[in-house]
C-alpha cells in the first residue's frame, strides 16, 4: 500500500477520533465560554469608551491588549487540547495494544506517524483559525477594532499550535500519554514565562536576562511565534501609546514582527523534532 | 531465452514457506527473552506454539510481524523479509492484547483495516466476516461498549479481512466462552482446508492437539522440541476389552504389535507406518476368529503429558 494512502487514512482516523472523543466537546465548550465572556467584556469596554473616558489612542491600546489577552487564552486552550490529544493517540494506543493490530498491517510506521501528526495539525490549526477569527469578529462587532494583519496573526497562532503538538508527538513516542501532555504544556508555560523574563531584561537593557527569552525562543519556538502573532493583532500605535520601549516588558504587547530567519528556524525546528519522533517511533518495541 | 528458463525455474520452485525464521534473539534488560529460535511454517500448515508463561512465544510472534526488533537473526514471511512491510500484505494477526479503537464501530474497524491493506474488499464480504465471528448483529455498535470476548471476536474478523495466506493467532480464545472456543477451532480447521497457514499460540493444549499439524514447544526462549504430533507423541496404542479369545485370535493380536494384558483389557502397540487400516482390520479379524469385542479405545500419551515431560526435563537439565 502506498505511503500517501496510509498517511491519508491515519490522518482521517485521527480527525475522527478527535471529533468523537470528548476533546472536541470540551474545546467547543471552552471556546464558546471565552467568546461570550470576552464579547461581554468588550461591549462593557466599548460603552466606557463611548462615554468619553478614553481617547481613541487609549481605546485602540486597550482593545489591542485585551485582544492579545483573550488570544492567549485561546492559544492555551489549543495547547492543552492538542497536547492531551497527541498523548492518547500515540502513547495511549501503544500502551493499550490498539497499535499492535494497526502496525501489523503492510504499512510503514513513519507513514502512520505522519498521518497522526497531520490529523492533529489539521485539528489544532483548524480550531485556532476558527476560534481566533470568531474572536476577531466579536471584537470588531463590539468595539469596531480590527487587527492590522489578521491573516498573519492567525497563521502564526496556528504555527504555534503545530510546534507544540509536534513536541507532544515526540514526547508521546517516548513517555506515557499523560506525562507527555503534562510535559508539553509545562514546557509551553515555561517558555512563555522565560519570554516575559527576557522581555523585562530587554526593557532594562540587561543582556544576560534578555538572553533567557532569546534562548528559550530558539529551543521551543512557541513563545516566539506567539509574540509575532501578538504584534499582528495589536494596533501599530499601541506601543507608542503604552510608552515605547517600556512596552517591551509588558507580556501582552509585542515590540516587533518576526524575522524571516526566525520563521525559517521554526520550519527547521518542526522538521527536526518530527524526524526525532519518527526515529523514536520506528525503533519502538510494541 | 535464458530469462525465460530462469523464470520457468523460479515458477517451478515450491512456494516459500509461510514463516521462516532463523536464530532469532531478543534480550530485555538482563533477561534473554528469546534465544536462538528458528522455526518454519509451511504453506497451508497449522503449527501450534506451546510453552509456559514467559517462554517467549509472544515475543517471537511480534518479531515475525515486525512489531519488536530482534537483536539477531532473520525472518521471512511468505517469501519476503519480515522487515519489509509488504511481507505482511497477506498476513492476518490477532494480538494477545486485542484492543480496537473504542470510538469506532465494529464495521468501521474492519473498514479501517481494509483501507490500511489497500485492497478492495466488498462491503458484503466485510459484513460476512463479522457474521462469521458472531458479530453480525453488533456491526454498528461502538467497540468501546464491547465485552472482552466480543473484542476478541472482532480481532478474529480483523485478522481474516486480509484474505490472508498466513494467520497468526496469539491466544485466540483467552476471552472466549466454550462455544467461542469451538468456533475458533472450526475457524482454524476451515482455514487449513483452504490452504491458509496458521501459527497458533495457545495455552489450551487440547485445542492445539485437535487442530495442529505440527507443534513447536518453547521454553525459556529456546525451542525445547518440535515436530509433528506423531513424532512428538511417539507410538500409538490401542486398548481393547475382549472375551472369548481363541489362541488364533491371540496370535492375530500379537502379529499387530507388542501386547500387554490386564484381565480382559489388552493394550496393543500399533505399527508406526499405519495408514489407518490397522485398527479396523484387527477388529474385523478378531470378530471373525470368534472373539467378543466389548471396547476399542485409542490410547495415546497426551500432548499435555508430553509437554510437561519436556518442560520438566528442561528444568532438570539446568540443575
Amino acid at each position: 500500500m502506498s505511503n500517501a494512502r496510509t498517511v491519508g487514512t491515519i490522518a482521517a482516523l485521527t480527525l475522527r477520533e478527535a471529533s468523537r472523543r470528548r476533546v472536541l466537546l470540551a474545546l467547543a465548550g471552552l471556546t464558546v465560554v471565552l467568546l461570550v465572556l470576552s464579547g461581554w467584556g468588550f461591549s462593557r469596554f466599548a460603552a466606557e469608551q463611548g462615554g468619553g473616558a478614553l481617547t481613541s489612542g487609549e481605546g485602540r491600546l486597550t482593545a489591542s491588549i485585551l485582544l492579545n489577552l483573550v488570544m492567549f487564552g485561546f492559544s492555551l486552550i489549543a495547547a492543552l487540547g492538542t497536547a492531551f490529544l497527541a498523548g492518547p493517540t500515540l502513547a495511549g494506543e501503544t500502551e493499550s495494544g490498539i497499535a499492535l493490530a494497526v502496525l501489523a498491517r503492510p504499512i510503514r510506521r513513519s507513514a502512520v506517524l505522519l498521518g497522526k501528526w497531520l490529523g492533529l495539525v489539521i485539528f489544532g490549526t483548524g480550531f485556532v483559525l476558527l476560534a481566533g477569527l470568531a474572536q476577531c469578529v466579536v471584537v470588531w462587532v463590539t468595539t469596531d477594532y480590527w487587527p492590522p494583519d489578521v491573516v498573519a496573526a492567525l497563521v502564526l497562532l496556528a504555527a504555534q499550535t503545530t510546534v507544540l503538538l509536534t513536541l507532544a508527538v515526540l514526547l508521546s513516542t517516548a513517555i506515557s500519554p499523560m506525562a507527555s501532555g503534562v510535559v508539553a504544556v509545562g514546557l509551553f508555560g515555561a517558555t512563555w514565562v522565560a519570554g516575559v523574563v527576557g522581555a523585562i531584561g530587554a526593557s532594562l537593557d540587561n543582556d544576560a536576562v534578555a538572553r533567557v527569552g532569546t534562548v528559550s525562543r530558539m529551543l521551543l519556538p512557541t513563545d516566539g511565534l506567539w509574540r509575532g502573532a501578538m504584534h499582528a493583532f495589536q494596533d501599530p500605535s499601541a506601543l507608542i501609546e503604552f510608552g515605547g520601549q517600556e512596552a517591551e516588558a509588558f507580556p501582552f504587547l509585542s515590540p516587533a514582527p518576526l524575522t524571516a530567519v526566525y520563521i525559517a528556524w521554526v520550519v527547521v525546528w518542526v522538521a527536526m523534532v518530527w524526524g526525532l519522533a519518527a526515529t523514536s517511533f520506528v525503533r519502538k518495541d510494541l | 531465452m535464458v530469462a525465460t528458463e530462469a523464470a520457468d525455474l523460479v515458477a517451478g520452485l515450491p512456494p516459500a514457506p509461510a514463516i521462516w525464521c532463523s536464530g532469532l534473539r531478543r534480550r530485555y534488560g538482563r533477561r534473554q527473552a528469546v534465544d536462538d529460535v528458528s522455526l518454519e511454517v509451511g504453506r497451508g500448515e497449522v503449527v501450534g506454539l506451546l510453552g509456559p508463561n514467559g517462554a517467549g512465544k509472544t515475543t517471537v510472534i511480534k518479531m515475525l510481524l515486525g512489531l519488536v526488533r530482534p537483536d539477531a537473526g532473520e525472518a521471512m514471511l511468505l517469501g519476503r523479509p519480515a522487515t519489509d512491510p509488504a511481507a505482511r500484505a497477506r498476513v492476518g494477526y490477532l494480538p494477545e492484547l486485542f484492543r480496537y479503537q473504542p470510538w469506532l464501530s465494529a464495521t468501521e474497524v474492519v473498514a479501517l483495516h481494509v483501507r490500511l491493506l489497500g485492497v478492495d474488499v466488498p462491503a458484503a464480504e466485510q459484513r460476512g466476516l463479522l457474521e462469521l465471528v458472531g458479530l453480525g448483529e453488533r456491526g454498528a455498535d461502538r467497540v468501546g461498549g464491547f465485552s472482552k470476548g466480543m473484542q476478541q471476536r472482532l480481532g478474529l474478523a480483523v485478522a481474516l479481512v486480509a484474505r490472508p495466506e498466513l494467520v497468526v493467532l496469539d491466544e485466540p480464545t483467552s476471552a472466549l466462552d466454550p462455544l467461542g472456543r469451538v468456533d475458533v477451532r472450526d475457524l482454524v480447521l476451515s482455514l487449513r482446508s483452504r490452504g491458509v497457514a496458521v501459527l497458533l499460540n495457545s495455552h489450551l493444549i487440547g485445542e492445539v492437539e485437535r487442530v495442529c499439524d505440527r507443534v513447536v514447544i518453547l521454553d525459556r526462549g529456546r525451542v525445547a522440541a518440535s515436530g509433528t504430533l506423531t513424532e512428538l507423541l511417539g507410538r500409538r496404542e490401542l486398548r481393547l476389552r475382549l472375551t472369548g479369545l481363541s489362541p488364533a485370535a491371540e496370535a492375530r493380536l500379537a502379529a499387530t504389535g507388542d501386547v500387554e494384558r490386564a484381565d480382559d483389557w489388552f493394550t496393543v502397540a500399533l505399527p508406526a507406518d499405519d495408514d489407518g487400516t490397522a485398527v479396523p482390520d484387527l477388529v474385523r479379524d478378531l470378530v471373525a476368529l470368534g472373539s467378543r469385542v466389548h471396547a476399542v479405545e485409542p490410547a495415546r500419551i497426551s500432548l499435555e503429558e508430553r509437554l510437561l515431560g519436556i518442560l520438566r526435563a528442561g528444568e532438570g537439565g539446568d540443575e
